[in-house]
C-alpha cells in the first residue's frame, strides 16, 4: 500500500461527509481557549478559515503579505460561484454539481472530497447572503443565476462581475467581527518564510515582518496554509504581482507532498500582451465566449497585412475569416472548455496567424452577435425595414448591457473599440489545480499541516470549471476544515502553549536568515526579474499549453541551469532590516525556480493527455476526435505526490490512486 | 518617450523624506504607469541605486493596493482607474511626472510611495460587519427577499477597493466616502439593519479617532474614486447617524 | 446626544443647520431690504416692525446672532482640524481637476464675509442698538420727528462710492459661498445628496438671486440719492 492515505471514510458517497462529522472528535470550548491556529494567507479559503475557527474559540494568528486581508488575490475573481441550490428549477442538485465537477476536471481528482464540495456549496451562499454580500437579484428580489463554463444548467450566483472581491470581503468582515473580539491576531505585511516542525508536528512559522525587516517566531498547535496558488511560476499570469508559492513550497521542502504540479489552467480569454515589458496579464470574463466569435484570417498574406496595419481586421470578408473554434467543433464551438478553446488559439499563432505584433492574439467579434440582437430587437419593437445602421445601434445597447464593464475595461488597456474594431485575446496562465497534497481532513502528509484553497491539489482534478474556485475556497475555509482540524486538535488539549525558544525553532529561523544573508551580500549583477522573466520563458513555451517528452527534458535542464546562475549571480539591493521589496521577490523567485523543475518533471511523467495538460504524444489517432487529447485511465488515474528529496530532480513519486464507484469514467468530445 | 519623474523617497516612517528627480527613456505609450515603474527601478537597480518601493499587488484595478499621488490627483490624471490601470498614452513626450505618496495624517508614509493603510482596517473592526456565526446554519439564501433596486445600490457602494484614493484627494483628508459605502451597503440590506444604530456610531467614532479630516463636500473624492462610488453614501450615513442618534 | 455634536458628523450637522438657517434669514432680509427700491413706506414699515416687535429682538436676534457666531467659530475650527488632518502637504496638488474653487475655498470666501460683517455691525446694528437700548429710543422715528428713520439712514449709507464697492464685492463673496453651502448643507444634514440636479440648479438660482439683489439694491440708492 502506498505511503498515501487519503482517510477518505468508509460508506455511500453521499453520506460520508454527514456520518464524519458525526463521529470526529470535538475539542470542549473551554480548551479551545488553549489552542493556537497559525492560518497563512487570507484570501477566501484562509479568511474564512480564520473567521470560523477564531469563532469556534481558537486562538488565531492570521498572516498575509498585503497591507490588508481585504487585497487578497481572491478578491480578482469575476464570474460567480456555483452551488447546488436549484433556484433556477432546471434539475440541478448535489449529484450534478459533483458529476460536472468531476467530468471537468477529466476525471483526475478524488470523489469524496468533491461530492463534500458540492453538498456544503449551498451553505456558502446562505452564509454569505446573511453576512451581507450584495448578489444579484431579479426584480422579485430574490437571488439570480446565470450558466457559466458552458454546463447545462444555471448555477452561478454572482455581484456584477466582482464576485471574488464581494465574496472576500464578505469574508474579510467575518474576520473584522473575530479581530474585535480579539480572537484573531491579525499580522498584516508579514511573510511566512518556513515551518517548523517539533516531533514530526507542524507547531510553528518563521515569519519576516515586510516593514521592518524583523524575523519572528509564532507558534501553534497546527498550521494552515491558505497561500494560493503558483502561477506566477510563468512570469506571467492573471494571479497578483505578489502571488507566490514560498509557503506552500516551503512546507514540501519539510515534509509535505506537492501533487499534481503539472495541472494548470490557462484560461483562453485574456488580454494579449503588448510588449517585452509587460507585467502582468489581465483575464476578461469567460462569459464572453458566449456571445463571441473566435477567429483569425484565412490567408497568411491577410495576416501579414494587419500586423503592418496595411488592413484592418473589419476589411476580410467573412469568407477571408476562419472561425476556427466552430470548424473544428461543430457542437460545442466557441463554447468549448477552457483548455480546448486555448490549444485551439495556440495552435493557430504557432501557425502563424497571430493578429498583433507579437504574433499571439486572436481575434474575438462581437460584429454578429450586435446584428444578430440588431435584429431581434428591430423585430420585437416592430420596426420594420430596419437600417444597417438601426439595427447596428439596437444591438449595440443589448451587448452593452451584457458586457459593457468588460469592454470598457479592454479599452483602457488596449485603447481600441471594441464595439467596432474584434477584441484581441490570447490565452494566460490563471489557476493552478496542483497543489500540496492533503487528505480528507485536508491535512498535508506533515502531521498538525493543513493546506486549503487553491494551494491544495483537491478537488478540480486536471481541469477547473468556471466559478467552481471561489466555491472550493470558501468551502474549505468555512465548513470543511474547522471541523476537521478539530479532530486533530482534541489530542492537544493538554499540550499547553507550545515554546518558541526550542532548537527547532532556532534551527529554522537560522536557515531563514542564511538565506536573506545571502541575497544581501551577494554581489551579482542580475535583477530578480531577469531571472524570473527567463524562468517564464522557459515554462511558457515548455511547459505551457501543449507539452511533449523533449521539450521537457529540456526544460528540466534549462531550470536546473538557471537556478544555480541565480544562485551566483543574483542581485539584490537595499538590506534586510527595512522594507525591500527587491529581496521578498527574491525568496519567491528562488521557490519558483524549483518548483518549476518539479513541475516538468511531473508533466513528463504523466505520458497521457488530461484537462489542462496536453501532452502531444497521447492524442487520438484516428476517428472523429483525431488530433484531441486522449486519457489514459489504465496507466494514469492516480495522484502524483511528490516527496521532497532535496533537487527537485530527485523528487520521489507517491501515487494515490483514484477509484471511481460513483461515476463512469468517459472520454470528452465537443465535436 | 522621455520622461522626467519627480518622486518623493522616503527611508522608513522615521527619516524625512524629499522629492528626487529620475529620467526614463523609451516607454512605450502601451505601458501600464506601474510597469513604467518597473523600468525605472529596474534602471535603478543596474546602477546599484535602491528601487523606489511602492505598493502594488492585482494590477488590474481591484486589490486596492497601488496608491500614487501623480501630478496632483490620486491614481493620476485618468478617471474611473487605479494606477495600475493608468497608462502611459495619457502622458507626452517631455513631461514631467510629479509622483507623491497617499498624504494624511492618518495614512503615515512607511517608505517611499508605501504608506500605512491600517486606519481603513481599524474603522471596519469598529462595525463593517454582520455579527452571524460562520456556521453555515443560517436561514436560506432566499428567505428574505431584497428589491433589485436595493441589492444593486448596495453592490455599488461594496465596489470600494479601500485604496484611500478619497482620503487622498480630500482637501481635508476625509475618510467620509470609504465609510459611507460600507455604512451605506449594510443600510440597504435587512441583513444590515438589525445592528444599523451601533455600526454606524462605531465607526464614525473610529474614523474620528484615527485623525482623518471632516467632509466639506467638494465631490473631489467621488471625482477621483476608481469605483466611482457616490457622494450620496455620504449623505445617507449622516442620515444614518443622525437616526442612530434619536434611537440612543 | 452630545457625542453626536462632538463627532465629525455631528459638527457638519450644526454647520449646515446654522447655514440653513442663516440662508432664511439672508432671505427675509433680502424679502425686506428690497421693499426700499419699491416703497420707502412699506421699507419703514417693515424695518420698524422687525425694530421693535419683542419676539424678533428678544428671540430671533438672540439665536441669529448665536447662529452667526456659531457659524463662523465652527469654520475656524473645522478649519484647524481639517489642516491638522495632513502634516505633510503636497508638492503639486491640482484640486481643479477634482472639485470647485468655491467648495476648497469656503474659509476665505467666509473671511470675507466675516470682514463685511463687521463694517455691516458698525454701519447698522451698533447704531441700532445704541439708538434703542442705550438711548432709550424705540419710536424709530427721525430727529425733526417727521416720519421713520429706517429708509434715511438706508439711503444715507450708500452715499460712499468705496461703501458701496466694498458692499459689492463681499456679496459676490457671499454669492461664491453659497455657490457651494447651499447644497453642501442639504448633504451635510442628510436630507438629500448635493449631486442631486434638482438641488444644484436650485441652489446656483439661489447664490446668484439673492446676493446680486443685494448689489443691485446698494446701486439703486447710489445713483438715485
Amino acid at each position: 500500500m502506498s505511503v498515501l492515505d487519503s482517510k477518505v471514510p468508509k460508506g455511500p458517497l453521499k453520506d460520508k461527509w454527514t456520518e464524519y462529522k458525526n463521529h470526529i472528535d470535538l475539542v470542549n470550548p473551554a480548551n479551545k481557549r488553549n489552542i493556537d491556529v497559525i492560518v497563512i494567507g487570507t484570501g477566501l479559503a484562509g479568511g474564512s478559515a480564520c473567521a470560523t475557527l477564531a469563532e469556534l474559540g481558537y486562538n488565531v494568528k492570521a498572516f498575509a503579505y498585503q497591507d490588508s486581508p481585504r487585497r487578497a488575490h481572491s478578491i480578482a475573481a469575476q464570474g460567480g460561484i456555483n452551488a447546488a441550490k436549484n433556484y433556477q428549477g432546471d434539475g440541478d442538485s448535489t449529484y450534478r454539481l459533483f458529476y460536472d465537477t468531476v467530468k471537468g476536471g477529466d476525471y483526475r481528482s478524488r470523489e469524496a472530497n468533491v461530492y463534500r464540495l458540492a453538498e456544503v456549496s449551498a451553505n456558502i451562499i446562505d452564509q454569505c447572503v446573511a453576512q451581507g454580500v450584495p448578489f444579484a437579484r431579479d426584480y422579485g428580489g430574490l437571488l439570480d443565476n446565470r450558466s457559466f463554463g458552458g454546463v447545462l444548467v444555471s448555477r452561478t450566483f454572482y455581484a456584477k462581475g466582482q464576485t471574488g472581491q464581494q465574496l472576500l470581503l464578505g469574508a474579510y468582515s467575518a474576520m473584522n467581527r473575530q479581530i474585535a473580539r480579539g480572537k484573531i491576531t491579525m499580522h498584516n505585511r508579514h511573510e511566512m518564510l518556513d515551518v517548523v516542525k517539533v516531533d514530526g508536528k507542524a507547531r510553528g512559522i518563521i515569519a519576516r515582518n515586510l516593514v521592518t525587516g524583523e524575523i519572528e517566531r509564532h507558534s501553534a498547535h497546527a498550521v494552515v496554509v491558505a497561500s494560493g496558488g503558483y502561477g506566477n511560476v510563468y512570469f506571467l499570469s492573471t494571479n497578483a504581482m505578489g502571488s507566490n508559492a514560498t509557503a506552500a513550497w516551503k512546507i514540501h521542502k519539510k515534509g509535505a507532498f506537492f501533487a499534481n504540479p503539472c495541472y494548470t489552467q490557462i484560461h483562453p480569454t485574456c488580454i494579449p500582451r503588448s510588449g517585452d515589458y509587460q507585467s502582468k496579464l489581465t483575464l476578461m470574463s469567460e462569459s464572453l465566449r458566449n456571445d463571441g466569435r473566435i477567429w483569425v484570417p484565412k490567408n497568411i498574406e491577410d495576416v501579414k497585412a494587419i500586423r503592418e496595419g496595411k488592413k484592418k481586421p473589419t476589411d476580410l470578408s467573412e469568407e477571408e475569416r476562419d472561425y476556427y473554434l466552430e470548424r473544428r467543433y461543430p457542437a460545442f464551438g466557441n463554447l468549448v472548455p477552457r483548455d480546448v478553446a486555448s490549444r485551439a488559439a495556440k495552435e493557430r499563432c504557432d501557425a502563424g496567424y497571430g493578429v498583433n505584433a507579437t504574433g499571439e492574439a486572436v481575434y474575438l467579434d462581437f460584429k454578429s452577435a450586435i446584428e444578430r440582437y440588431g435584429k431581434e430587437q428591430a423585430k420585437i419593437q416592430g420596426i420594420t425595414n430596419a437600417s444597417a445602421q438601426k439595427i447596428y445601434d439596437l444591438g449595440k445597447d443589448i451587448v452593452e448591457a451584457k458586457y459593457g464593464n468588460l469592454f470598457q475595461m479592454y479599452e483602457k488597456i488596449v485603447d481600441e473599440n471594441p464595439y467596432e474594431t474584434p477584441m484581441m485575446i490570447y490565452p494566460a496562465t490563471h489557476y493552478t489545480m496542483g497543489g500540496v497534497w492533503v487528505d480528507y481532513n485536508l491535512m498535508t502528509t506533515v502531521e498538525g499541516l493543513y493546506c486549503i484553497g487553491e494551494a491544495n491539489f483537491s478537488d478540480h482534478g486536471a481541469n477547473r470549471l468556471g466559478a467552481s474556485a471561489l466555491m472550493q475556497g470558501l468551502a474549505d475555509g468555512y465548513f470543511v476544515l474547522p471541523y476537521t482540524i478539530g479532530n486533530y486538535l482534541s489530542k492537544d488539549i493538554r499540550t499547553g502553549k507550545i515554546p518558541t525558544d526550542s532548537p527547532e525553532f532556532d534551527a529554522a529561523e537560522k536557515e531563514v536568515k542564511d538565506k536573506i544573508d545571502f541575497f544581501i551580500n551577494n554581489k551579482g549583477q542580475n535583477s530578480v526579474d531577469y531571472y524570473h522573466k527567463k524562468l517564464g520563458k522557459i515554462m511558457w513555451e515548455k511547459c505551457g499549453m501543449s507539452r511533449n517528452a523533449e521539450g521537457l527534458k529540456q526544460a528540466m535542464t534549462e531550470i536546473k541551469a538557471l537556478r544555480e546562475d541565480f544562485w551566483k549571480n543574483v542581485k539584490v539591493p537595499g538590506n534586510a532590516s527595512e522594507m525591500n521589496p527587491e529581496l521578498e521577490k527574491a525568496g519567491r523567485v528562488a521557490d519558483f525556480l524549483e518548483l518549476g523543475e518539479l513541475f516538468a518533471k511531473d508533466a513528463l511523467v504523466r505520458e497521457e493527455s488530461c484537462g489542462g495538460h496536453f501532452r502531444e504524444e497521447s492524442v487520438e489517432l484516428d476517428g472523429e476526435q483525431k488530433g484531441e487529447a486522449k486519457r489514459n485511465d489504465k496507466d494514469f488515474a492516480f495522484v502524483s505526490a511528490w516527496e521532497y528529496k532535496g533537487e527537485p530532480a530527485d523528487a520521489v513519486l507517491h501515487k494515490e490512486e483514484l477509484e471511481f464507484n460513483d461515476i463512469e469514467l468517459k472520454q470528452r468530445s465537443y465535436k | 518617450m522621455n520622461l522626467t519623474l519627480k518622486i518623493w523617497r522616503q527611508k522608513d516612517s522615521k527619516t524625512k523624506g524629499q522629492m528626487v528627480d529620475y529620467k526614463v527613456t523609451d516607454i512605450s505609450e502601451h505601458m501600464s504607469f506601474l510597469e513604467m515603474m518597473d523600468v525605472l527601478n529596474e534602471q535603478l537597480i543596474n546602477a546599484g541605486e535602491e528601487p523606489v518601493a511602492f505598493d502594488h499587488d492585482c494590477r488590474e484595478g481591484i486589490c486596492g493596493m497601488c496608491s500614487m499621488y501623480i501630478n496632483g490627483e490620486a491614481h493620476g490624471p485618468d478617471r474611473g482607474v487605479t494606477t495600475c490601470q493608468l497608462h502611459m498614452r495619457m502622458f507626452k513626450d517631455g513631461d514631467t511626472i510629479t509622483i507623491e505618496p497617499f498624504r494624511a495624517k492618518a495614512f503615515p508614509v512607511i517608505k517611499d510611495l508605501v504608506v500605512d493603510r491600517s486606519s481603513f482596517d481599524r474603522i471596519q473592526h469598529a462595525g463593517g460587519y454582520i455579527s452571524v456565526n460562520t456556521s453555515g446554519n443560517t436561514q436560506d439564501a432566499n428567505a428574505i427577499p431584497i428589491s433589485k433596486h436595493a441589492a444593486d445600490e448596495a453592490m455599488d457602494a461594496a465596489t470600494c477597493i479601500g485604496c484611500g484614493a478619497c482620503v487622498a484627494t480630500c482637501k481635508n483628508s476625509s475618510a467620509m466616502l470609504f465609510v459611507g459605502a460600507k455604512v451605506s451597503q449594510y443600510a440597504l440590506l435587512p441583513q444590515g439593519q438589525v445592528e444599523a444604530t451601533d455600526r454606524v456610531k462605531n465607526m464614525v467614532a473610529q474614523m474620528d479617532l484615527e485623525g482623518f479630516g471632516n467632509c466639506s463636500n467638494t465631490g473631489a473624492c467621488e471625482i477621483e474614486c476608481p469605483k466611482g462610488i457616490s457622494l450620496e453614501n455620504i449623505a445617507r450615513m449622516n442620515r444614518e447617524l443622525l437616526k442612530a442618534t434619536f434611537k440612543g | 446626544m452630545s457625542r453626536f455634536f462632538t463627532s465629525s458628523i455631528g459638527r457638519k450637522y450644526a454647520m449646515a443647520l446654522s447655514a440653513l438657517f442663516l440662508m432664511f434669514f439672508l432671505l427675509q432680509h433680502f424679502a425686506i431690504n428690497i421693499l426700499s427700491v419699491f416703497s420707502p413706506n412699506a421699507f419703514n414699515e417693515a424695518s420698524h416692525f422687525m425694530g421693535t416687535f419683542w419676539a424678533v429682538q428678544y428671540l430671533l436676534q438672540p439665536v441669529l446672532l448665536f447662529g452667526v457666531i456659531y457659524h463662523f467659530v465652527m469654520g475656524f475650527i473645522l478649519e484647524i482640524k481639517n489642516r491638522n488632518a495632513r502634516v505633510v502637504k503636497y508638492a503639486k496638488n491640482n484640486g481643479a481637476a477634482n472639485s470647485s474653487w468655491m467648495s476648497r475655498n469656503m474659509i476665505f470666501s467666509g473671511l470675507a464675509i466675516l470682514a463685511f460683517l463687521v463694517l455691516h455691525f458698525i454701519d447698522f446694528w451698533i447704531p441700532e442698538i445704541n439708538t434703542k437700548y442705550i438711548q432709550g429710543d424705540m419710536s424709530g422715528l427721525l430727529a425733526d420727528g417727521e416720519g421713520y428713520r429706517y429708509y434715511e439712514e438706508l439711503t444715507h449709507k450708500f452715499v460712499n462710492p468705496l461703501r458701496v464697492g466694498a458692499y459689492i464685492v463681499a456679496f459676490v463673496f457671499l454669492s461664491l459661498h453659497l455657490m457651494h453651502g447651499f447644497s453642501s448643507a442639504f448633504q451635510s444634514s442628510g436630507v438629500s445628496s448635493m449631486r442631486k440636479e434638482k438641488l444644484q440648479k436650485f441652489g446656483k438660482a439661489y447664490a446668484i438671486i439673492i446676493p446680486l439683489g443685494f448689489i443691485l439694491i446698494a446701486l439703486f440708492h447710489h445713483f438715485n440719492h
